[in-house]
């Protein structure tokens, strides 16, 4: 029965007992971004106000040339920001494709989960309350974000959740948080309130690799953890009835994919401040590349969310050099004008 | 009052029609001595009868006459027309979008308003207070005709979750601008930072001569479609079918929210919530009716910008909270109270 | 015929107060059609929903072939039990193929994605809803009854033995509803037990063996559509005067409301004088 001729749309691998599948076009599209990745980083690295050649650039990181002049910019100045960009754009990224997943809604966004401005408090209240030197700012955010969470997952409970709430809820702590936060803005002093605006924006100036290397093992938590939950969002995706139905635990795994989506954005809130509009928009046009299964939607989409921050990065950097524009501020350029598109493209649904 | 509405039951507070007149009479007694009230506090203490001769036996030689008829008085008077209008505007949008959590605040009018005020402030250096008021409006009609032009692309029209989302992407997006300019020039962000979350401090007769003009005329234009914003708060298809012209109705109907959210946003920056509170604590007292809603919402926005703003007085003496501040500290809770009760699934 | 579910005083709550299904016993015998019918609100719906766990019960107990349904492995239990809700909406650009696979979730694990048996069971659930040529068309492309097709086809592929379908043929064209419900009539007869919410009188008593009617979530009437479908019940259960002939078609019995106005025949005096009373 099985042997008539029907198309595959996907690549399976089968060993014994072990069998996996991907959709076909994941692994083109994976590659492409790799490419497309290396083009931009290269590109990024050789960019700025002291002029290195992209070949320079590749035979620097390749160790290959030995100018220190070379090493100290591309290693010290310009890698470690660039791989930041990177990191939080994969994290975000992942972070919406999650919640788009398990809010059926596909123009859910970490941001609007409350997360963030639970972090921007955090971030201003140690910047302009208790003036914390920068390097807690990860660890204050963090808990910030995770607190934020925890407080709306709470409030919106009621005999189990439901994504609606969520949001909702979600919306209506940010507003107060914000509130406490504009406090501390409206009395601070003005050089520190300066400062957290800075952080607000969505910035990774002056980030080091002491920042990849706080970030790192994080990523290496979740971003698994969020592939091996693919299959449980997939059928999540189908609504809660049906994925009970089909024997998922729903609340269970419910809570665990929004435990992992928060926290990665909490990660990447942490080291880089607010940067909007990734994870609503890098998840999207993944969805459009390689279809909505999340086994290679989830790595893809990553990728994607890097590549595109990472641009971002490259863009800031050069609009109004030699300053330059919190990357916050140019995703938040790229991405309104693609939701408007979006919201058009689906205007009679 | 909070047990009742737990239920959800569509019984309102006041039963009978006859009472509606005579309630609205009681609320504006009430808003009165709130008024009263507030003219009394402050760094100096003034009883009510020294404010009743500041207004019918005004004698300038009193250094306390002086103080309620240039600082106290015109920033009550301000405080209760900007709630009276934020209150209607908002309970006008409800109706429009069927949306419960409508707002000018999260329909992004306030963002619109404070990347205008930023922008000018950035270019012009250090401008009055007058002409904070010019950009705000023209940023919160901006917005709003902005907000609602994408939210209601389509066949569906504006349903609540497009509105909302593109309410709320439209402040994130015009909000990173602002913080684009915030974020490059530390005296715009000095001068701007205690506007952008909405005060009355420093409100005088002269701003409010120059804003209170739209919010009047927006006050009068709401009373006038009050029957109709009923009817099309039924569903548009309804109310085309009971004959209603709903382009016209919707088209006067956002001039208005224009004129009221502008004109509040111009006098005292942006201020959430109010909007949105308000007009649910009055449906809760009248009922659907908005020819009753509009009304009893000026009534209640302006207490409770008036009140607020005296809490906001009282809370951290001698300095002072923004009303804004207050508001929303107020406010989210209860829009989170909405969510978890009212909206049952 | 052996009991394959056995429902014992079982009561059903949404917010631990209100009780819509009360100490509700139900016996379902393998290998049959069962219809759940009501009027809105009777808890039909929320029956279906209490025997396959969406719903936890407040008291009582649903056993599926001796086991208790609310106390088993939640992929067990799939394995044995597939259900289907009311209008299930599938995220934009799923593939039918895509659809059907999910319902070989329980019998997966990490190690174990996609075999060659899933390959077939899949395909064997889209021939049998006569979708294979559909099966790389995105589902919200589909009509009506294709798309309804393909949810049916999902619960096949989860290969239970026990089906259970809230309103299958909601919102569908009348051809569409028929085309559904003769697809179930043939899964049935290859051996699938199938309990289903109807809101068309005369198509449950069409298809099914047994009719459950409920009234205020507990059991007013059940057994064959002949016992079910009288004019005494239809009144208790939907407060509807009717009569009840043959199915020119099928010969099961048929509901034909009486109206107050255009009646141009005479009908039993009986009903008369029962339409008089209330």
């Amino acid at each position: 029965m099985q042997s008539t001729k029907v198309k595959h749309n996907w690549y399976i691998f089968r060993r014994g007992n072990f069998s996996y599948k991907l959709d076909r076009r994941v692994l083109p599209v994976l590659l492409a971004l790799i490419v497309l990745g290396v083009i931009i980083l290269i590109g990024s690295v050789s960019y700025g106000e002291y002029d290195i050649s992209p070949l320079q650039v590749l035979q620097t990181i390749l160790g290959l040339e030995d100018n220190s002049r070379f090493q100290l910019v591309v290693w010290q100045f310009r890698l470690p920001r660039i791989v930041i960009s990177f990191m939080i754009g994969a994290a975000l990224s992942v972070s919406g494709t999650i919640l788009q997943g398990i809010t059926r809604n596909p123009l859910a966004d970490p941001g609007i989960l409350g997360v963030t401005s639970g972090a921007s408090l955090a971030a201003v209240a140690s910047i302009v309350w208790f003036r914390l030197p920068p390097n807690y700012l990860p660890f204050t955010t963090f808990a910030g974000a995770s607190i934020m969470a925890v407080l709306i997952y709470l409030l919106a409970w009621k005999g189990g959740s439901s994504s609606i709430r969520l949001i909702l809820v979600g919306i209506g702590l940010a507003a107060f948080t914000s509130a406490i936060t504009n406090i501390m803005i409206v009395f601070g002093d003005i050089r520190q309130v300066q400062q957290a605006y800075v952080w607000l924006a969505g910035s990774v100036y002056g980030r080091d690799w002491g920042h990849v290397s706080s970030i790192t093992p994080w990523l290496l938590v979740l971003l698994p953890v969020a592939i091996l939950q693919a299959r449980q969002l997939n059928t999540l995706s189908l609504g809660d009835d049906t994925a009970k139905g089909l024997g998922v635990n729903v609340e269970l795994q419910r809570g665990i994919l929004l435990l992992t989506s928060v926290a990665l954005a909490a990660v990447s809130v942490a080291v880089a401040g607010t940067v909007g509009f990734v994870g609503l928009v890098a998840p999207h046009i993944t969805r459009r590349l390689v279809g909505p299964a999340h086994e290679g939607l989830i790595p893809a989409s990553a990728l994607l969310g890097g590549v595109l921050v990472m641009f971002a990065d490259l863009v800031s950097r050069f609009v109004i050099a030699p300053s330059e524009l919190p990357v916050g501020i140019v995703t938040a350029m790229i991405g309104a004008p693609y939701f408007m598109y979006l919201l058009y493209r689906n205007r009679n649904k | 009052m909070a047990s009742k509405t737990k239920h959800g039951d569509s019984t309102r507070f006041i039963q009978s029609r006859a009472m509606l007149p005579l309630g609205l009479i009681i609320g504006l007694g009430l808003l009165v001595l709130c008024l009263a009230w507030s003219i009394t506090l402050g760094a100096a203490e003034i009883s009510l009868s020294t404010i009743w001769d500041s207004i019918f036996a005004f004698d300038d030689s009193s250094f306390q006459h002086l103080v309620i008829q240039t600082v106290r008085l015109p920033r009550v008077v301000a405080g209760a027309l900007v709630g009276a209008s934020l209150a209607v505007a908002g309970a006008i949008m409800q109706g429009l979008t069927r949306n419960p959590l409508a707002s000018p605040s999260i329909l992004g009018v306030n963002a619109g308003a404070a990347f205008a005020v930023v922008l000018t402030v950035f270019i012009l250096g250090s401008p009055p207070l007058s002409v904070y008021s010019i950009a705000a409006f023209i940023g919160a009609g901006v917005a709003s005709v902005l907000v609602y032009a994408l939210g209601s692309m389509g066949r569906s029209g504006a349903t609540p979750l497009k509105l909302t989302l593109v309410g709320a992407v439209f402040t994130a997006f015009v909000s990173s601008f602002t913080t684009a300019l915030l974020v490059t020039s530390q005296d715009t962000l000095d001068q701007i930072r205690f506007w952008t979350v909405g005060s009355l401090a420093g409100r005088d007769w002269a701003l409010f001569t120059q804003t209170a003009p739209y919010m009047l005329v927006g006050l009068i234009g709401a009373l006038l479609l009050a029957r109709q914003i009923t009817t099309i708060s039924l569903g548009e298809d309804i109310a085309t079918g009971l004959g209603q012209n709903t382009l016209i109705v919707k088209g006067l109907a956002a001039i208005v929210v224009v004129l009221l959210a502008g004109g509040g946003v111009a006098l005292a920056g942006p201020i959430g919530f109010v909007g949105l509170v308000a007009p649910h604590i009055v449906r809760f007292i009248v009922g659907q009716d908005y020819r009753w809603i509009l009304p009893y919402c000026a009534l209640v926005g302006g207490a409770m910008v008036i009140l607020g703003d005296m809490a906001a007085r009282i809370i951290i003496r001698p300095q002072e909270l923004p009303v804004g501040v207050m508001m929303a500290l107020i406010g989210a809770p209860f829009f989170i109270y909405l969510a978890r009760w009212k909206l049952e699934r | 015929m052996t009991t394959i579910l056995k429902v014992d005083k079982l009561s059903l709550t949404y917010d631990g107060k209100t009780i819509i299904v009360h100490e509700l016993d139900l016996q379902i015998k393998a290998g049959s059609i069962t219809a759940l019918v009501g009027a809105n609100g009777c808890g039909k719906s929320t029956l279906l929903r209490g025997l396959s766990r969406l719903l936890s019960p407040k008291t009582g107990s649903v056993h599926l072939e001796g086991e208790d349904v609310h106390r088993m492995k939640a992929k067990m239990l799939a394995q044995k039990l597939g259900i289907l809700p009311q209008s299930p909406v599938a995220p934009e650009g799923l593939t039918v193929h895509e659809l059907v696979a999910q319902g070989r979730y329980p019998h997966q694990n990490w190690f174990q994605q996609w075999s060659k048996e899933d390959e077939a069971i899949v395909q064997e659930a889209l021939q049998i809803t006569n979708l294979t040529m559909f099966a790389d068309r995105p589902v919200d492309a589909l009509s009506g009854g294709q798309r309804q097709r393909a949810w049916i086809a999902m619960a096949l592929a989860q290969q239970t033995q026990l089906l259970l379908l809230d309103e299958p043929t909601t919102y569908l064209d009348l051809a569409y509803q028929l085309d559904v419900l003769d697809l179930l009539d043939e899964l049935n007869k290859q051996g699938r037990t199938i309990v289903m919410v109807l809101h068309d009188l005369n198509q449950a008593a069409r298809y099914a063996d047994t009719m459950v009617a409920l009234r205020g979530g507990q059991i007013v009437a059940q057994g064959t559509p002949e016992q079910v479908m009288t004019t005494d019940n239809l009144k208790q259960v939907f407060g509807l005067n009717a009569r009840v002939i043959r199915d020119p078609v099928t010969d099961t019995p048929m509901c034909v409301p009486i109206s107050r106005r255009r009646v141009q025949r005479e009908i039993e005096p009986e009903i008369r004088i029962a339409e008089k009373v209330s």
